[in-house]
């Protein structure tokens, strides 16, 4: 007979302690990683916030944001005061004080000066690269999602662009390096001497020839791009797919074509999820190292990258340093110092507010785009 | 109506396919221009397949084809390559199960079918919307808020939009697939009556699981079972004295 009384429990419940401690090393794990997490963002504010703000008027050392990257000179004067002046600002100081004897001189590469450099040459290339690959992924999952039949073949070719999305970053910098920068075909009058093939085009001198974009900012963006499409495509594919499939039958029933159906009825509302997407895409963009190192990025460089250009198009061809660049320079082909940290940290610091505020952007537009466009 | 088309239809010994299964065999059938014709029938018999045809809405889907056969709108024959789907389909609109108004303003839902066809100028566009609002009845409930999102009608007010959207482009026939299945009694009536004020000017051909619905808005109903038509008459005919034994035990509820 059922007996209510055996409902009520004497002593723990069983498997109590078993579940305890499960719930227990399930939460001390998870909160091993919030603080390591912490701990790395507090090494980074801590040792980066002091080089970029300070305490006085506008709060932030604009000095560091705007100047160039150049060499720093430590010494001490006649007097035993020591003094850090960047590059210039030395050679200024050693003209004013012609004569006087300065001692214990140490020089620090890549130290003095701001990241002006770097900084311009980020948002160059993750403008670039997600220009690049916004229209060939969208492209890519347009065509997958709305127009190719579901067969064994575009299976196939899906799960190929998923596994691109594994590959290490630094084989995709190899990549960029013998294709964009080697092979890739130009049109020019004048072939390099490494080109691997020429074909006349038969208007004037003009040949094409398969000589690559040296290293430059198109190939950084294009080998940046190659390594972001996968994850671009998949989620695009996705969030148009998400789109109820009544839009696109009512559209076409309206006498749409599929083209003016995904122009006016899917594309739109898929945006929102797209530029989700693109946000992780920034970010990873703006932070890899291993794809510009050979494709696009220089340590030092002395203008900006659209000083002394002889027309606008040479931007493309021009090398450009690189905040990750920079801080791996910084950090691995320079012996470490006192003076040289300042600077790393800096960077580092400058580059998490840059992603910060980007992923922030995007995060508000993607906000304002869902609440105009829900169903 | 079009000089092209006029809006007769004419169905000549219809197979159609998908992929191996066959959901429509051997059906003809002609249905009159400005007259409701309901199709009735169980779940599956190929009904809803048919009404698809008339405005190749099936074309979308993967492995569906006509076999064998003929469809004729007006004299033409609409399987035929050369025919312009867009056009064909401006001319016999359609209306779904399921009311899809795009998540955008009321005024755009029914603009959307002008401006694909280019019609870009306010005047007209501000007066076409108002008159395909006023055929489907739905004018005075929305006149003061056009700039709203259709989301935020009631689902019959959205169906009923969605009938707007389709009378915009002045189509000379409406194919219904189960227009009031997800509607409550009283936007079904709605509806039902402005098939009835509109049945002048355009031929209706509705899809509905609601035999009562058949009875009181259509002037022909055809029955169809497991893919074949198995009567069509005049609906009062067809209600009161069925030829065929199948009509006879579905309107009876014997089964389907």
């Amino acid at each position: 007979m059922y007996n209510p009384e055996s409902l009520i429990r004497k002593g723990l419940p069983k498997g109590h302690i078993k579940d305890r401690l499960v719930r227990f090393s399930l939460g001390l794990v998870t909160y091993l990683i919030v603080i390591i997490a912490a701990l790395l963002f507090f090494k980074i504010i801590k040792d980066g916030a002091p080089v970029l703000l300070t305490t006085k008027a506008p709060y932030v050392d604009l000095g560091f944001l705007l100047d160039k990257n150049e060499t720093l000179h430590v010494f001490h004067d006649a007097r035993g005061q020591r003094h850090q002046l960047a590059a210039s600002k030395y050679s200024a100081y050693v003209k004013d004080h012609a004569g006087e004897p300065i001692y214990n001189e140490r020089t620090f590469s890549y130290s003095g000066g701001g990241i002006i450099g770097p900084i311009v040459g980020t948002v160059l290339l993750t403008v670039g690269s997600m220009v690049l690959a916004l229209f060939f992924g969208v492209s890519a999952a347009i065509y997958l999602s709305e127009y190719a039949k579901q067969s064994p073949f575009i299976h196939a070719v899906r799960l190929a662009i998923l596994n691109l999305a594994g590959i290490p970053s630094i084989v995709f910098g190899l990549f960029g390096f013998s294709v964009f920068v080697l092979a890739v075909p130009v049109i020019t009058s004048t072939p390099s001497e490494r080109t691997l093939l020429t074909v006349p085009l038969f208007i004037g001198k003009a040949v094409l020839s398969f000589q690559g974009w040296n290293s430059s900012l198109l190939a950084g963006c294009a080998t940046l791009a190659c390594m972001i499409l996968p994850v671009i495509i998949t989620a695009s594919e996705e969030s148009l797919r998400a789109v109820p499939q009544g839009f696109r039958d009512a559209a076409l029933a309206m006498g749409a074509t599929r083209w003016q159906t995904i122009r006016t009825c899917v594309l739109p509302f898929s945006i929102p999820g797209i530029l989700t997407s693109s946000l992780l895409a920034i970010t990873r963009v703006a932070g890899e190292t291993a794809p510009i190192m050979f494709t696009a990025a220089v340590a030092a460089k002395d203008d900006l990258p659209w000083q002394s250009l002889a027309n606008p198009f040479d931007l493309l061809s021009s090398q450009v340093q690189a905040l990750p660049y920079h801080i791996y320079t910084l950090a691995a082909r320079i012996p470490a110092s006192e003076f040289t940290q300042r600077a790393q940290y800096g960077s580092v610091f400058v580059f998490l507010m840059i992603v910060a505020s980007l992923s922030f952007g995007s995060m508000l537009l993607r906000a304002k785009l869902r609440s105009k466009l829900k169903w | 109506m079009s000089p092209v088309l006029s809006d007769r239809i004419e169905v000549h010994d219809l197979h159609f396919y998908y992929g191996h299964t066959c959901a429509l065999k051997a059906v003809s059938l002609n249905v009159p221009e400005r007259q409701v014709t309901a199709f009735i029938g169980p779940s599956g018999c190929g009904k809803s397949t048919l009404l698809r045809c008339f405005n190749r809405m099936n074309d979308e889907i993967p492995g569906a084809r006509v076999s064998s056969g003929s469809i004729h709108i007006g004299g033409v024959n609409i399987q035929q390559p050369s025919v312009d789907v867009a056009k064909l389909r401006r001319e016999v609109g359609m209306v779904f199960q399921k009311s899809n108004p795009f998540p955008r303003s009321i005024f755009d839902n029914v603009a959307f079918g002008l401006q694909l066809h280019r019609i870009s100028n306010r005047s007209m566009l501000n007066q076409a919307v108002e008159e395909a609002l006023i055929s489907a009845a739905l004018w005075d409930e929305v006149k003061d808020r056009l700039h709203e999102s259709a989301l935020a009608l009631s689902g019959g007010q959205q169906q009923r939009l969605c009938i707007a959207r389709s009378l915009a482009v002045k189509p000379s026939i409406i194919l219904m697939d189960e227009p009031c299945s997800a509607l409550d009694p009283i936007a079904a009536a709605k509806v039902e009556d402005l098939i009835r004020t509109l049945r002048q000017q355009i031929t209706f051909i509705i899809v509905t699981h609601n035999m009562q619905q058949a009875a009181r808005v259509s002037d022909l109903t055809a029955f169809f079972h497991l893919g074949e038509l198995i009567e069509f008459s005049p609906t009062l005919k067809l209600f009161s004295n069925p030829a065929h034994k199948l009509t006879e035990a579905y309107l009876r509820g014997t089964f389907g």
